[in-house]
């Protein structure tokens, strides 16, 4: 009997928490506030500066969506999660969104039950060795000893490739990615593996980075994006429509400078569309005409953001590649407004 | 043979001669090397190896002090200045990355105007915990509350956040340790509200509700004893301030802030960090931890079974875990079984986990501590026909704390560290979550040993004065004649 109360109180809480989770956009609304999961720490992603206020790339999609959905890029409640964390925290509800440098894969998404939104990112894993190692591909580091952060996709994905390749190394284990950076510089392994992104960031800081090189091998996809819970496909809508209008905007030329301007009507009827001076498609995904306006005037478009926060003009220097917009040769590609 | 004596040998000394002074090899300096540096071939093997590597240690990390910068914006301005100053290859200490960012280590995101608070709240938990650090002595306890106090006053004003009223509350605590010093014990016990509501702010009537339960029991315990016996009372007093939380508080204390609105400013759970998150955890764990392990060691040894059984379950199943995975649990698994919606603060959360964790640990340090006593004790206590709680609090705990006090600090010194482990569960700790935090700017990424040493400076610190205070706690309360 009292078993199966319990079993019954189960069950009820199982699915007032499928109720709740069915209408994210109405949480959100009535909350006043988006709570929005993101790395602990990652240069250029996601940081908190001197006065506790978060920036970065992912941080960047958190205000997109915040601007969207609340009409304020300020409304974000940022909860750190790690490696460990992070997905139950989306599973159990406790994050709205999950925008964390998280690699899309296919156990990710159906076994998981997550839906990635898209991608905001195009990374890849590369390797950093000393330039006096005389190496200048990642083909030639048979028996190299290299560091590797544990319990990361980066991990299987080294072994993979040596395997392919016939070759044998010696992983040093480490923790984070400031303990690798420690371990490298200090010779305990001849080359640090992580994604090409980080390897930049890492390399950019060393006191002699012109002794460093960043070897051409990319031996991993990693698309990184944005994801939300299976089961509310209108919440997973907003977010992926406003992370689309992002990249939209910079196609169409919309920066946070302009948008203002050209949201009072212009002859491209895409831009339109999209800024809500035409049609309605606001209303399609629960919100008002102005959402993806306001997401860009808060954080601006894609491109504008990348500029800010891991650009080429920022100490991290990361350079367009695969991130650039279909029309310059990347992948960066939206479906239409329409 | 004494004739003859006196004949070959007329003259006799009548003064002492000047004591020579002991033979070189035999004082000062040279006999203590000898004695505790190069007592045998083996002892001076050692001795050289030593003095090797701390030259050694000195040789590689000197200079690294040495060429410490303070002043600059980011690791690569430090950098330059140390090889400017140094010349080129210098490696030196990046402490500006402190001096920038120290606010972070010490309070997390907590507002900066509000910095004031956090200090406030530190400096009278000590005032609040001064008189039960220091029960034998008044003129120390009267010291050290002095002593704090005027730290406190220091640190506001040079936040630059003068608070009068708060200036003028610290001062009164002052005045009362002075003119009436059992009345401060009102304070302690009234701390941990006043400590809640500085750190979280808020309406001042959720506190002021909070402790209205308790008083509540008490009453219920009063009304209730003389009809319904101790028993009855004892339930009335638990039931009464549980219902009274649960139901009405919120209540009670929505109803008053409409009346008479007082509050200050809240601040959000997901803003502390750093040393305030550190302390807020670890001085709630010990001070809940303690009286929690004293019934669960009661519990243990009793004879009631079922009361047993309970303490000997919990205690073992707590003990049998690691505290990862109590957080993990606190953390995660938890939301799946709270009704959705349900905001239980993660803090709150984490440091019912610390505690549980803690006073599992105590129990056993303090059950050691009852098991040293004679059965003497014992006996003598029942003979003297006192029950059970007055033999417990009279003759049996004095004693059987005393003994288990190096255990104790030991746990609270543990616990204390242990609230780094919080980083796993995404809350921002000193030492990890913050340096981490810290780094992940692209200013600071690579000041890798600077942020480690300073997080662990103030731990060392904090810890130490534990361990001290527990050292003289055992000096004060020696009893024994040896």
């Amino acid at each position: 009997m009292k078993k199966s109360a319990f079993l019954g109180t189960l069950a009820a809480t199982t699915v007032l928490a499928g109720f709740a989770s069915a209408a994210t956009l109405d949480d959100v609304k009535a909350r006043g506030e988006l709570i929005c999961g993101v790395n602990t720490g990652l240069v250029g992603f996601a940081a908190p500066d001197a006065n506790g206020n978060w920036q970065g790339f992912d941080v960047a999609v958190c205000k997109a969506v915040a601007a969207a959905v609340l009409g304020d890029a300020s409304k974000v409640k940022y909860v750190p999660t790690t490696g460990e964390t992070r997905f139950t925290a989306l599973a159990s509800g406790e994050i709205d969104l999950l925008s964390r440098n998280t690699t899309w894969t296919f156990s990710r998404d159906t076994d998981l039950k997550f839906t990635f939104v898209g991608v905001n990112y195009y990374d890849g894993q590369g390797f950093m060795v000393r330039k006096d190692l005389g190496v200048s591909s990642a083909k030639e580091l048979d028996g190299a000893t290299v560091c590797i952060q544990t319990g990361t996709t980066t991990e299987l994905n080294l072994a993979d490739f040596f395997k392919v390749n016939n070759m044998t190394y010696q992983p040093v284990p480490i923790n984070t990615n400031a303990e690798g950076e420690q371990q490298y510089l200090a010779g305990a392994c001849d080359a640090y593996t992580t994604d090409a992104s980080g390897l930049a960031a890492t390399r950019a800081v060393f006191a002699d980075p012109e002794n460093h090189i960043i070897l051409p091998e990319i031996i991993s996809k990693e698309p990184l994006g944005p994801l939300v819970r299976h089961g509310d496909d209108q919440w997973a809508d907003i977010v992926r429509w406003t992370l689309n209008a992002l990249i939209a905007a910079e196609e169409y030329g919309v920066t946070s400078a302009n948008v203002e301007e050209l949201s009072k009507g212009t002859n491209n009827p895409e831009i339109n569309r999209m800024l809500g001076t035409e049609g309605d498609l606001g209303t399609m995904i629960g919100l008002d005409k102005d959402w993806a306006k306001r997401a860009i005037a808060a954080t601006g478009n894609y491109g504008e953001v990348f500029a800010a926060s891991i650009g080429e003009s920022t100490p991290i220097g990361l350079a367009r590649g695969l991130n650039a917009q279909w029309t310059q040769g990347g992948l960066l590609y939206t479906p239409p407004f329409r | 043979m004494s004739g003859l004596h006196a004949q070959t040998a007329p003259f006799v000394r009548d003064t002492m001669l000047p004591p020579e002074p002991p033979p070189a090899m035999q004082s000062g300096v040279v006999k203590w090397l000898r004695e505790n540096l190069f007592s045998g071939w083996l002892n001076t093997i050692l001795t050289v190896l030593g003095f090797v590597i701390i030259a050694l240690l000195v040789q590689k990390f000197l200079p690294w002090f040495l060429h410490s910068v303070w002043d600059a914006g980011s690791i690569s301005e430090c950098r330059a200045i140390i090889e400017e100053r140094w010349g080129p290859g210098a490696e030196g200490a990046c402490w500006a990355v402190i001096r920038e960012r120290w606010p972070q280590f010490l309070y997390g995101f907590y507002p900066a105007e509000l910095y004031w608070r956090p200090v406030l709240a530190f400096g009278l938990l000590l005032i609040a915990i001064g008189p039960i650090l220091f029960t034998q002595s008044q003129r120390a306890a009267t010291s050290f509350i002095t002593l704090v106090a005027a730290l406190t006053f220091v640190s506001i004003l040079a936040l630059g956040q003068h608070n009068v009223l708060a200036l003028v509350f610290v001062a009164a605590l002052v005045a009362v340790q002075v003119f009436a010093p059992r009345r401060l014990m009102i304070f302690t016990l009234l701390y941990p509200a006043v400590g809640f509501w500085l750190l979280w702010g808020g309406s001042v009537w959720i506190p002021v509700v909070a402790v209205l339960g308790f008083v509540l029991g008490w009453l219920a315990f009063r009304l209730i004893q003389p009809a319904g016996g101790s028993i009855l009372g004892a339930i009335a007093a638990v039931l009464v301030p549980v219902f009274w939380w649960l139901f009405a508080a919120r209540l009670a204390a929505g109803a008053l802030q409409g009346v008479v609105p007082l509050g200050i400013e809240a601040v959000r759970s997901d803003r502390f960090g750093g040393f305030v998150l550190a302390l807020t955890i670890g001085v709630t764990g010990i001070g809940f931890s303690l009286p929690m392990g004293i019934v669960l060691a009661l519990g243990r040894r009793s004879d009631m079974l079922l009361v047993k059984t309970l303490c000997v379950g919990f205690i073992e199943f707590i003990r049998g875990v690691p505290l990862i995975t109590l957080l993990f649990t606190a953390s995660l698994l938890l939301n799946y079984f709270l009704p959705p919606g349900t905001n239980f603060d993660i803090i709150l959360r984490v440091i019912i986990m610390v505690t549980l964790f803690s006073a599992a640990y105590i129990a056993e340090v303090i059950r050691g501590g009852l098991a040293a006593l004679p059965r003497g004790q014992y006996e003598a206590a029942d003979a003297l026909g006192l029950d059970y709680w007055k033999a417990q609090r009279l003759i049996i705990m004095p004693q059987a704390l005393k003994i288990s006090i190096p255990g104790i600090v030991s746990s609270f010194i543990g616990l204390f560290k242990d609230t780094t482990l919080v980083i796993f569960v995404g809350l921002l700790d000193p030492l990890k979550g913050i340096t981490d935090a810290v780094r992940a700017s692209i200013e600071w990424k690579g000041a890798y040993w600077e942020p480690y040493l300073f997080v662990g400076a103030i731990f060392w610190i904090i810890c130490f004065s534990m361990s001290r205070y527990s050292m003289y706690l055992e000096r004060l309360l020696k009893r024994e004649h040896r």
